[in-house]
C-alpha cells in the first residue's frame, strides 16, 4: 500500500525552479531517507507533501489525500517535527502533549491515558511537570517524535531530527523511529548524517531540484560503487550545477 | 599535554567555571592549544561549547579561573584580544539584508583595513562565492553563508580563529570544502579552535576535546583517544537490523549494543562471549546470516563509553 504517491511534482519561484518535475512513492511503514544538499529543494518538496506550500504543477497524494486540493486533510493526516521547531519551550511536558493532542483531534477522554502511557515508555514519569526549556535536547527531541506520532498519522515528516543530539541520544531516537515503522507509521526522514542514511528502507537523493537516485543504501553502494553512502553522496552533489560550487 | 614555552601556545586556559543560575556550564576546563594547531571541541548540543568560545573571545566573563590569547588576559586584555581573533558565532551573524560584499566591507573597514589589503588571506575562499558578490546574504545557500562567515572572520587577518560549529546543518559535501580550507589555513600558522557535534569531523583536528555537561571527558589526539578505548568492539550484521539491535542487547556477555551506518556495533566480555557463541545464540533467536567482525574504536565509540563511564 502506497502512503505517498507524488507524479511530477514541480515548484517554481519566479524564473529559479526549486523543484523539477519529481516522481516517487513511499510504501506503508518505510522509513523514507530523503537527502539532498542545502538548496537542493528538500525543504521545498517536503513543504508540498505537507500541503504547506501549492506546486506549480504536477500532483501527489499523501496520506489518501490529493495535493493540491485537500490541504486541510493532508495536514490532519500527518505528523511533523523538525530540529528548529518542535515543542513549546514555555509549557510544560503534559501541557505540550495536551495541546498537540488536541489540535490533531485526538478524543479527550484518550488524552490522559495516552500521556501516561507515553510518559511511561519514555521513562519521563517523573518529567510531566517540567518545562519543555529545562530538559535535556536529546529528551526534548525524543518527546517531541512522540508527540508528532500521538495521533498515529500514517505518515510522520521529520526534517533533520537529530542534529546536535549526543551520539546515544541519536541512536535511541533511530530505534523510536524503527518501532514507529513497525507499528505501520510511514516515516519520512531528512538528516545530515550519513550512517543514518543506512538505517532507511529506501534513500532518495536531491540534486538541483531532480531527484537524481532512489533505491535501497545496498543497492545505491553497488551502484555507484561506493563503501558507504557518504561516498555516494558526494559522488552524485558534484554533478550539481549549483550547489556543488 | 604542557606545550613548552609560552609564545608557542595560542590558547591557555585554566580551572574555567562558568554558571547560569543553577545550570553549571563549564566545570574547571583546562586545556592549551599550541601555535597553528586545529583544536577541536567536540560533543552535543548543550555541552557548553559556545559558553567555552564566548569566554575565550571576551564576550562572557568566567565565573572563576583564568584564560588567555595569544599571551593576552581575555579580561584585562579584552580590547587587544579582540583585534587579533577571528570568530564565527554558531548562530549566522551576518547582516542578512546586505550583499556579500557588503557584508565582507562592513568587516574589513571595522577593523581598519579593506578587503584589497588582505584578499590574499580570503582568495581561495571568497572567490567561491565572489560571483555572487551582489546578491544579499541572506539568499545565501547555507555552504555559502559559511564560506562568506568565514571570510569575514578573516579579512583582518587575525592570528587565531574560534569557529563555532562552523558545519552544523551544512551537507556533507559543503562540510568537506569547510575542512580543505582550515586545513590551508593551518598551514599559514593560524590557530583555530573549532567545535562540532559531527565526530567524524575529529580525525581532521590535531588533538580534540571530548565535551560533555560542562566538562572534558578526554583531551587528546584523535589517535591517542582511540588507542584509550578498553573494550572489545564487534561489528555486526545481519539481514533484519532492526530486530538484531534489541536481541544482542539480550545475550549474556553483549554489554552495549549500537547502530552504526549498515552495522551494530556492540562492546562484549571477551571472558563470556566468542563469535562463534554469539553467532550459535543468534541463530536461536532466528538470525541465520549473521557476520561478525573486530574492529578498532572510532570517535563516536569513544564517546559513548567516556559517557557511560
Amino acid at each position: 500500500m502506497k502512503v505517498i504517491t507524488v507524479e511530477n511534482l514541480t515548484k517554481k519561484f519566479g524564473s529559479f525552479t526549486a523543484v523539477d518535475n519529481i516522481s516517487f512513492d513511499v510504501d506503508k511503514g518505510e522509513i523514507f531517507g530523503f537527502l539532498g544538499a542545502n538548496g537542493a529543494g528538500k525543504t521545498t518538496a517536503m513543504r508540498m507533501l505537507c500541503g504547506l506550500l501549492k506546486p506549480t504543477s504536477g500532483k501527489g497524494v499523501v496520506a489518501g489525500f490529493n495535493i493540491p486540493g485537500d490541504e486541510e486533510r493532508v495536514k490532519a493526516s500527518i505528523g511533523y517535527m523538525s530540529q528548529k521547531f518542535a515543542l513549546y519551550e514555555d509549557l510544560k511536558v503534559w501541557e505540550n502533549i495536551r495541546l498537540y493532542g488536541g489540535i490533531y483531534g485526538v478524543p479527550e477522554k484518550e488524552i490522559g491515558q495516552k500521556t501516561d502511557n507515553l510518559l511511561k515508555e519514555l521513562g519521563f514519569e517523573n518529567e510531566k511537570e517540567t518545562m519543555v526549556k529545562s530538559l535535556p535536547l536529546g529528551w526534548k527531541q525524543k518527546l517531541a517524535f512522540s508527540v508528532s506520532i500521538f495521533h498515529e498519522p500514517k505518515v510522520v515528516f521529520l526534517d533533520e531530527p537529530t542534529g546536535g543530539v549526543d551520539p546515544a541520544t541519536r541512536r535511541q531516537f533511530w530505534e523510536m523511529i524503527y518501532k514507529a515503522s513497525d507499528r505501520g507509521i510511514t516515516v519520512f526522514v531528512t538528516t545530515h548524517y550519513m550512517d543514518e542514511a543506512e538505517y532507511c528502507n529506501r534513500v532518495s537523493i536531491m540534486v538541483d531540484g531532480r531527484i537524481d537516485a532512489l533505491d535501497s543504501p545496498a543497492n545505491l553502494k553497488r551502484e555507484f560503487g561506493a563503501s558507504n553512502m557518504d561516498e555516494v553522496f558526494r559522488k552524485l552533489a558534484r554533478k550539481s550545477k549549483t550547489t556543488g560550487q | 599535554m604542557t606545550l613548552s614555552g609560552d609564545s608557542s601556545r595560542s590558547v591557555v586556559c585554566t580551572n574555567v567555571c562558568k554558571s547560569f543560575g543553577k545550570i553549571s556550564a563549564l566545570k574547571d576546563i583546562s586545556f592549551e592549544v599550541g601555535q597553528g594547531e586545529i583544536f577541536g571541541v567536540i560533543g552535543p548540543d548543550g555541552a557548553g561549547k559556545s559558553t567555552l568560545f564566548r569566554i575565550l573571545t571576551t564576550l562572557l566573563l568566567a565565573d572563576s579561573g583564568t584564560a588567555s590569547v595569544e599571551g593576552l588576559d581575555v579580561v584585562k586584555d579584552y580590547k587587544a584580544i579582540r583585534n587579533i581573533v577571528g570568530y564565527m558565532p554558531g548562530r549566522f551573524s551576518l547582516y542578512q539584508d546586505l550583499t556579500v560584499e557588503e557584508n565582507l566591507k562592513i568587516f574589513a573597514t571595522l577593523f581598519h583595513t579593506s578587503i584589497e589589503e588582505n584578499y590574499h588571506l580570503i582568495k581561495d575562499i571568497y572567490s567561491q562565492i565572489e560571483p555572487f558578490k551582489t546578491r544579499r546574504a541572506g539568499a545565501l545557500s547555507g555552504g555559502m553563508k559559511q564560506k562568506l562567515a568565514l571570510s569575514c572572520a578573516l579579512i583582518h587577518k587575525p592570528s587565531i580563529l574560534f569557529l563555532d560549529e562552523p558545519t552544523t546543518g551544512i551537507d556533507p559535501v559543503s562540510r568537506k570544502e569547510l575542512w580543505e580550507m582550515l586545513l590551508k589555513l593551518k598551514s599559514q600558522q593560524i590557530s583555530i579552535v573549532v567545535s562540532t557535534p559531527y565526530m567524524d569531523e575529529a580525525a581532521l583536528c590535531n588533538r580534540i576535546a571530548l565535551i560533555r555537561n560542562g566538562e572534558f571527558m578526554k583531551i587528546d589526539t584523535p589517535k591517542g583517544i582511540i588507542s584509550g578505548f578498553r573494550k572489545e568492539l564487534w561489528a555486526v550484521r545481519g539481514s533484519n537490523m532492526s530486530a538484531l539491535i534489541g536481541h544482542l542487547r539480550e545475550i549474556e556477555g553483549v554489554d552495549t549494543s549500537f547502530a552504526f551506518g549498515d552495522t551494530h556495533h556492540i562492546t562484549v566480555n571477551k571472558a563470556i562471549l566468542t563469535q562463534e557463541l554469539l553467532k550459535v545464540k543468534l541463530a536461536e533467536k532466528g538470525h541465520n546470516d549473521i557476520f561478525i567482525e573486530k574492529i578498532e574504536a572510532g570517535i563516536e565509540d569513544c564517546f559513548m563509553e567516556l559517557a557511560e563511564r
